[in-house]
């Protein structure tokens, strides 16, 4: 599949891969240009390969409250709010922001390798609920403006405003209606505007204008890496909890939602591993699926790791033995047969300069 | 980054490496097709002085942000020099893939094997086809 700006990605050169079924464009002028670019200034990212599910109806609270992990209660309207999609045994389907767009009317932004399964599993458990569960990943095309200028340059190059973090607006667009949300992936601050496909081109012609730089899905990619942001498939899995993804905070297991019960025992007993991140002391750089060591012994599997383009070190996220979980703990990566010592991090690990 | 050249006295790997032959040395690189495809480069992880290494066979690695890429070569040898310049500025594998981006010199161990490479106008060809 392609996104209604296949045609501006290939006529800024971008390198084109396939991503979850959709040609996206990996990469313009370079990782590390587009990664400063969003650290200093603005970029933006093509993101509408995700997608969209509208739930809507009287029992639209109550099913939300019971399919996600979050306390659904707590977003006002014009609010947003991050959650996990959970099985009944605490495994992550997905991870992902509602958005309260009325009394009664939820938009939920899905990951795209997720979106088909996503929408079965709400079909499914929505029938007992006085609620309509509509796919409408085709209305919406998806643009991440995102930096310390994202504000400023919306204003000038868009007359919107941004609305303040984890917040959405209505506004209007090319005067077409659109979304614009207090939420990003960077670490950095910014928006992203959910538009009509039919506008999509021009809006970026116009950010592009204003000199906003457009930033592929490895940027996007470092970028959320550095802040320690997961990315389903990689770090979150059927396989996995929020706990030991250490996304406790977005469980609130009083909401009784599906998976609650296991995720209390879990909270409660302690899970055998837990994410950490970690920096490389030195070369190496370190790859998803590179075993972690410690004293010559297995521990933990590295889940997503790169070349940090802040911190210009090997760095990344793994699951690791929880009793090695420490921040400070000495560990070393196999990185392709070679020992790389690493240390485990706090999180984030970047730091947004203030 | 510039555009793509491929310069004609040198010798080409259909895995995309170069060698600048000198009677029994040869000075080893990537093309400028590989480090495009990488994309730029972050890390080279060079073989030691006195390794021995095996024509078509993997003797280093480069990295950029998102890949990795073993290195093959195109010819057996043993190292005798590494450009320790990429420690420090690996960005040049990109900028000058056939001068400052050099990755080792080979006293070569088998100087017929420069047969089995390809001119510059074979390698173009396999570029295009």
């Amino acid at each position: 599949m392609r996104t209604p700006l296949y045609e501006q990605h290939v006529d800024l050169g971008a390198k084109v891969i396939p991503f979850a079924g959709w040609e996206m464009p990996v990469q313009y002028e370079g990782i590390r240009e587009e990664h400063s670019a969003v650290r200093r200034h603005v970029g933006m990212f093509d993101v509408s390969h995700m997608g969209e599910v509208e739930v809507e109806g009287p029992g639209a609270l109550a099913f939300l409250q019971r399919v996600l992990s979050n306390d659904v209660a707590k977003i006002a309207v014009g609010g947003a709010q991050y959650s996990c999609l959970c099985q009944e045994d605490g495994g992550v389907l997905d991870d992902l922001f509602v958005y309260r767009l009325g009394g009664d009317r939820y938009l939920i932004v899905t990951n795209a390798a997720n979106h088909e399964g996503d929408l079965a599993w709400l079909g499914g458990r929505s029938r007992e609920f006085d609620v309509i569960v509509r796919d409408v990943a085709d209305r919406y095309a998806m643009l991440a403006v995102q930096g310390p200028h994202a504000r400023q340059v919306l204003g000038s190059a868009l007359g919107i405003g941004l609305p303040p973090r984890f917040h959405v607006s209505h506004v209007r667009i090319g005067r077409r209606p659109a979304l614009v949300c207090g939420t990003g992936y960077t670490g950095e601050d910014g928006v992203e505007l959910l538009i009509d496909p039919e506008v999509a081109a021009p809006i970026w012609a116009e950010l592009l204008d204003a000199g906003v730089v457009p930033c592929g899905l490895g940027a996007r990619d470092t970028l959320r890496l550095e802040v320690c942001y997961p990315l389903h498939g990689n770090e979150l899995t059927p396989s996995r909890n929020p706990i030991e993804a250490g996304l406790g905070w977005c469980c609130k297991e009083e909401t009784s939602f599906i998976g609650a019960e296991a995720i209390a025992r879990a909270r409660s007993e302690g899970t055998a591993e837990r994410l950490v991140a970690f920096k490389i002391e030195g070369q190496g750089i370190p790859r998803e699926g590179n075993s972690v060591l410690r004293g010559g012994e297995e521990v933990g599997a590295v889940t997503s790791g790169t070349f940090s383009p802040s911190l210009e070190v090997g760095a990344g996220m793994a699951y690791v033995k929880s009793e090695l979980a420490e921040v400070g703990t000495e560990i070393e990566i196999d990185v392709r047969g070679k020992r790389r010592p690493a240390r485990i991090a706090s999180r984030p690990l970047y730091a947004k300069r203030s | 980054m510039a555009d793509a050249t491929y310069p004609d006295d040198l010798r080409y790997h259909e895995e995309h490496d170069w060698a600048r032959i000198e009677g029994d040395q040869a000075t080893f690189g990537i093309t400028w097709y590989a480090q495009d495809s990488l994309g730029e480069v972050v890390f080279f992880d060079p073989p030691e002085v006195g390794a021995t290494i095996q024509k078509d066979s993997s003797y280093a690695e480069v990295e950029s942000v998102k890949a990795v890429s073993d290195v093959i070569a195109p010819m057996s040898g043993e190292i005798v020099e590494v450009n320790d310049a990429l420690a420090d500025t690996p960005e040049q594998i990109n900028q000058d893939p056939y001068g400052g981006g050099w990755l080792v010199k080979v006293r070569l161990t088998a100087p017929a094997e420069s047969g089995q490479l390809l001119g510059v106008e074979e390698y173009r060809k396999l570029l295009d086809g």
